[in-house]
């Protein structure tokens, strides 16, 4: 039983490691829709942030300068995002499937042409990575039976990228649902002629919202390249960004149920990685390709409508035209 | 948009304006080159001379235009309706099952003239189906259909891994693909056709495919501007409301145009399996399915667009693996660099200059009309 309700607890500890990226990038996608434009270029700006953070940590030595050039540029992106979308009211897929492209290759066209080993960037030592912080009396703690193995296990020995991410969630809720940034942003998600006629500018805040889009998914994109792995290498999101995007859209655009989706979706892949090659009582070996699809699947069903009714912003797609 | 827009003569917008955005990514793809420390033009000439400058070269940049012909019709059919098809990708692998199920099931029995409708019709079925459910959950319960052809090119992808390394893996085999087409269940090549009439040409992979892609470019003119479907499918993709009062279902055209658009891309695998594999295998698609939007963008959902957009893809994927291959410092990847400018500048931004051109168009061609 002990043994048990340990691989339990180990399981839930990697499912908040698979969680941290998923709940910054759907953040990042909610502030997105929630001002009326379409992001599925998450998955982009988390690989060009992964990168770039790996380079900048490996060249300064420094993780903290790496997650800030990890940011700017996934805050580039998302204003080169803006400037198709809403600046010149292009395609908001067409734009986000073209920044997706773009760094997929050029990630590892520069990084094959700086460091030479096929797109990955050097190794990064234990300095230059955001490193598990261990809370004070874990080790003590960890021998009393289930607090103490909770307290060890999945609160303490985690790194600070994290424990921030998990603290975005009530910041973005209390942004989101309870300042006046908040309300003007949902309203032009919503209805952005109205939001123009009270005398608000729907382009100036739909720019900050890719703004506050940018920062998040740069914090995601170096989390998993200087904080989960100790490099970055090709392709390494590897689809995360689009099951964010399934997850927010899970969350039904609202930062608290997303973040369960992210957790669940988490739990999904820590539950496949535990469950290879082990035979179940019931239902046999599970294929670890099913784990890899029920997000999608889920997600697929939810907006079906086959579990309840999940409405995307009004507006969100459609480019503001003003007229005169 | 107080002002009515100046009226460009169709050359501009068809042939001039494409190819100002065209410019576009390959300048920035010049610079992307120029920084890495290489010289674009050298990069430039490597592409060019690596895609046509022997036969075998051409044969290469052929046979990857085959898949782009594919592709971009599928996306471009979609597009007519009004709707954005971006899981070609999985179609396109679900559509390598169904003619993989039907070749390696009667390549033992059957000759090859049957085996290749046979084929054609499986590959075509099976693409359409997995296109035909995002298509019904957008016809009929709302869901968005970008997003759930996203999602449905990631199941594709699990349930083919599934199948690949569990149910078809050909036994006694350590890497997840099936066995090996028969003869018959072999598209010829065109170094084997050429052969035939006795020209030598030097072997490559490019098969008879070709064929069937252009027979599909004339099959999709004809049915998007010659039929009644295709009117319909088109009035629905311009304005839904004004086809719905004209009696059109809209939901029914959004079926049919999926339904094609997923067949259309389910024929890469006659290309690419039956014609250089030979055997089902681990994410063939290869990014097909997506570098198909990049094609139909620049083709202008033409198919005489979109062939000259596949053979300007052809030259970028085959140019660019002779690139990565004489420059050390550049690796294939630039190619998919290019691809996304490519999106970026012809799709996206489409329209980033059209002011400009007009002002420029109406200031240098009619000076008659801006005095007015």
């Amino acid at each position: 039983m002990a043994d048990f309700f340990l691989l339990f607890v180990l399981t839930l500890d990697s499912t908040l490691r698979l969680a941290t990226p998923l709940v910054l990038a759907a953040l990042a996608g909610l502030f997105a829709e929630r001002s009326g434009v379409i992001d599925i270029s998450l998955e982009g700006k988390m690989l060009g942030s992964a990168f770039v953070a790996a380079a900048t940590a490996t060249a300064t030595g420094s993780a903290w300068l790496g997650l800030l050039a990890g940011i700017l540029a996934s805050v580039a992106l998302a204003m080169l995002h803006g400037f198709a979308c809403i600046t010149h009211r292009g395609n908001q897929v067409v734009s986000g499937l073209a920044i997706n492209m773009l760094m997929a290759g050029l990630t590892v066209t520069l990084g094959n042409a700086f460091y030479g080993q096929g797109g990955q960037t050097p190794p990064l030592p234990d300095e230059a990575r955001f490193l598990e912080l261990v809370w004070p009396g874990a080790e003590t703690f960890s021998r009393v039976p289930l607090l103490g193995t909770l307290y060890a296990e999945l609160l303490s020995g985690h790194n600070i990228l994290v424990y921030g991410a998990f603290l975005t969630v009530p910041l973005t809720w209390w942004v989101v649902y309870r300042t006046r940034f908040g309300l003007r942003l949902r309203a032009v998600g919503e209805n952005p002629a109205a939001v123009d006629t009270a005398g608000i500018s729907v382009t100036h805040l739909r720019y900050l919202a890719m703004l506050c889009c940018g920062v998040l998914c740069g914090i995601a994109g170096a989390y998993l390249s200087t904080a989960q792995n100790a490099a970055f290498g090709r392709d390494m999101t590897a689809g995360q960004g689009y099951i964010a995007l399934a997850a927010m859209i899970f969350g039904k655009w609202r930062p608290v149920p997303a973040m369960l989706a992210c957790l669940l979706f988490g739990f999904l892949d820590a539950a496949a990685a535990r469950l290879q090659g082990v035979h179940l009582p019931l239902t046999g070996e599970i294929p670890v390709q099913l784990f890899q699809a029920l997000p999608y699947i889920l997600t697929v069903v939810l907006l079906a409508g086959f579990m309840g009714t999940a409405v995307a912003p009004k507006a969100s797609g459609t480019p503001y035209i003003k007229d005169r | 948009m107080s002002e009515t827009p100046a009226k460009l003569p169709v050359w501009v917008d068809l042939i001039l304006i494409p190819l100002i955005n065209l410019a576009m990514a390959l300048a920035v793809s010049g610079l992307i080159v120029l920084a890495i420390g290489e010289s674009p033009l050298e990069a430039l000439d490597f592409m060019l001379t690596g895609a046509f400058g022997y036969d075998q070269a051409l044969g290469y940049t052929l046979y990857y235009t085959t898949n782009f012909i594919f592709t971009g019709l599928a996306v471009a059919v979609a597009f007519h309706a009004g709707l954005f098809n971006i899981g070609g990708e999985g179609q396109a692998y679900i559509g390598g099952l169904g003619l993989g199920l039907v070749c390696l099931a009667f390549d033992q029995s059957l000759p090859f003239f049957l085996i290749l409708p046979l084929a054609i019709v499986a590959s075509a079925a099976f693409g359409a189906a997995w296109a035909f459910v995002p298509a019904y959950l957008q016809a009929y319960r709302g869901s968005h259909i970008v997003i759930t052809t996203i999602m449905f090119n990631f199941i594709a992808s699990a349930l083919m891994v599934y199948l690949l390394v569990n149910v078809l893996i050909e036994p006694g085999q350590m890497s997840p693909q099936t066995r090996a087409f028969a003869a018959s269940g072999q598209l010829p090549y065109v170094h084997e056709a050429l052969a035939w009439i006795g020209i030598e040409v030097a072997p490559s992979p490019l098969n008879l495919s070709i064929l069937w892609a252009l027979v599909c470019c004339f099959l999709v003119w004809i049915f998007i501007w010659r039929t009644r479907w295709g009117y319909e499918l088109r009035a629905v993709g311009l304005n839904a409301a004004a086809a719905g009062y004209a009696g059109i279902s809209s939901r029914r055209m959004i079926l049919l145009a999926m339904g094609v658009s997923g067949a259309l891309a389910g024929f890469v695998a006659l290309n690419e399996l039956m014609g250089v594999q030979h055997r089902i295998m681990i994410d063939f698609t290869a990014g097909y399915g997506f570098t198909g939007i990049a094609v139909s963008l620049m083709g202008r959902n033409h198919p005489v667009g979109i062939v000259m957009a596949s053979l300007l893809f052809g030259v970028l994927y085959q140019g660019g693996s002779e690139l990565a291959f004489e420059v050390p410092r550049i690796n294939r990847d630039v190619v998919v660099v290019i691809q996304g400018l490519v999106i970026l500048f012809s799709g996206a931004l489409a329209y980033m200059f059209t002011p400009y051109i007009e002002a420029l168009y109406l200031r240098f061609a009619r000076p008659s009309m801006a005095a007015e």
